[in-house]
């Protein structure tokens, strides 16, 4: 079974990454440190949804939970 | 409700966390008309000092061109000082409807509409023209003002990386199934000043049959061999569906903006556009400066080739001193500090050099990618801009960092 941080984490680099800030953890802030912009978050939520069968809340969809890999990872589960 | 205390306390308590987060805005009082020269006020309640302006948007020179003032003062005269009514009662005049005509012919687009502002323009496009059955695909650079517009739209957005015309390529497969796809982008983009992709994106969305946007506001009146725009530069005039601009920039720097493209477009703005529909259009004052503004930029070339000159001067100059600059051809040159506090402090020296241009930091710009942001104008000389470069090697060799890497900046002085 694929490990979902994993999975997470490739997702996140391949979609806002470039060769200047690639090298995200799962610990990374994503959105307070200004790789991921709340407006661009859309994405990753669609592709959360559609790879776990999930649908998240607008009001849990919030900078605060999708700031780092871990963080979304809790957040995913959450909705399993 | 009373203003009571507790109410006070929250926007005190918001404020200070404003200031301690160190992105308190605080403005300087000009003493003067906007120019390549400025008396300025500052720090508050001090003599006025003359500088030289490197943080205008004035690119051409024209905000205080005699012309531009004589016209505007012919407009006053004849057609008085305000409307008082939106443009579908009783606020559009014979000049109103001659500008929109002008700024076509200039644009090279089938129809325009004006707005009091471009920040109004792109609050108020979207949602007149999408449904939810739609999507919009921004570069992730936007100008706020079109991420604003984006927000009160009920269509479905999405982003791309910057420029990245392959990820762009897979969002519009990604979205193959909307009613409407609009691909969103600046013409060039305001803290960067490099160019977009016009070209390449007029053919992927003519293979994918989308909406192509373009926010022209860094370009009309300069870009291009006859300053028309991006859209010249790249040989696509009459391919970009919908172009919003600014007057408030090189074309007279007053305030306005328009909606220009395909008439259905411009017409669906008509009927249903917000800011257009709900409040007062461009003063009869303006709308005359700017007719001269473009009758100016028809008749001659001159201004945007000096601005030209002047940019390829300014640049050289910067990169032969050892500054590292951001990479482009357009008056917007980032001189590139990384640090936020070393950008504060770059500023500072430079005005008590008598130059005044001003840090960017996070989150205006991406974390650690703080800068001085340096603006040229055809209003420039070259005497004005070799003072400032002599001020900018001054305060570059201050902080010990000409002819150092971003690497090594980021060593000395942290992102």
């Amino acid at each position: 079974m694929e490990n979902m941080k994993e999975v997470i984490l490739e997702y996140v680099i391949e979609e806002y990454c470039d060769e200047e800030n690639d090298d995200v953890t799962f610990e990374t802030p994503l959105i307070s440190g200004g790789i991921v912009d709340s407006f661009s978050m859309v994405s990753l939520k669609r592709f959360l949804e559609n790879k776990y069968k999930i649908s998240i809340p607008d009001a849990d969809a919030s900078p605060e939970n999708f700031d780092t890999v871990t963080k979304i990872e809790v957040l995913v589960k959450r909705f399993q | 409700m009373a203003y009571t205390d507790k109410i006070k306390e929250i926007y005190q308590n918001q404020l200070k966390g404003i200031q301690d987060a160190g992105l308190f805005k605080q403005e300087r009082y000009i003493h003067s008309s906007q120019d390549a020269e400025i008396e300025v006020e500052f720090p508050a309640g001090s003599a006025p000092k003359r500088v030289i302006n490197v943080c205008a948007n004035n690119y051409l020179g024209l905000s205080s061109h005699p012309d531009v003032i004589k016209a505007a003062h012919e407009g006053l005269d004849t057609r008085g000082y305000g409307m008082s009514s939106v443009r579908f009662i009783c606020g559009t005049q014979d000049i109103h409807r001659e500008l929109e005509k002008k700024v076509s012919e200039f644009l090279g687009t089938e129809d325009t509409i004006l707005f009091p502002s471009c920040m109004d323009a792109n609050a108020g496009v979207f949602e007149a023209i999408l449904t939810s059955e739609d999507v919009m695909i921004s570069d992730r650079l936007v100008h706020a003002s079109i991420i604003d517009g984006m927000r009160l739209c009920a269509a479905q957005h999405d982003t791309f990386k910057h420029s990245d015309m392959a990820h762009l390529e897979k969002k519009l497969q990604l979205h193959a199934d909307k009613r409407l796809k609009v691909v969103i982008n600046d013409g060039v983009y305001s803290m960067d000043g490099d160019t977009a992709k016009l070209d390449e994106m007029v053919a992927l969305c003519e293979k994918y049959d989308a909406i192509l946007f373009v926010d022209e506001s860094h370009s009309s009146g300069f870009i291009g061999k006859t300053g028309r725009g991006t859209h010249e530069k790249c040989g696509v005039v009459g391919k970009i569906d919908i172009i919003t601009t600014t007057f408030g920039k090189a074309l007279g720097g007053a305030s306005g903006g328009c909606v220009s493209g395909r008439k259905e477009i411009v017409e669906m703005c008509r009927q249903k556009a917000r800011p257009y529909l709900f409040s007062n259009t461009i003063a009869p004052v303006v709308v005359s400066g700017v007719l001269e503004v473009l009758n100016i930029l028809s008749k001659s070339t001159e201004r945007r080739d000096k601005l030209e000159a002047n940019t390829k001067f300014w640049r050289e100059g910067l990169t032969k001193a050892g500054f590292v600059l951001k990479d482009g051809d357009t008056p917007i040159v980032p001189v590139m500090l990384f640090n936020a506090k070393l950008a504060q402090d770059v500023s500072r020296d430079l005005f008590d050099l008598g130059i005044y241009a001003i840090g960017f930091f996070f989150p205006v710009v991406p974390q650690g990618a703080a800068r001085i942001r340096t603006q040229i104008s055809a209003g420039h000389e070259i005497h004005h801009l070799e003072k400032a470069l002599d001020a900018f090697i001054k305060v570059g060799k201050k902080y010990d960092i000409l002819g150092k890497t971003k690497q090594e900046i980021i060593e000395k002085y942290g992102s």
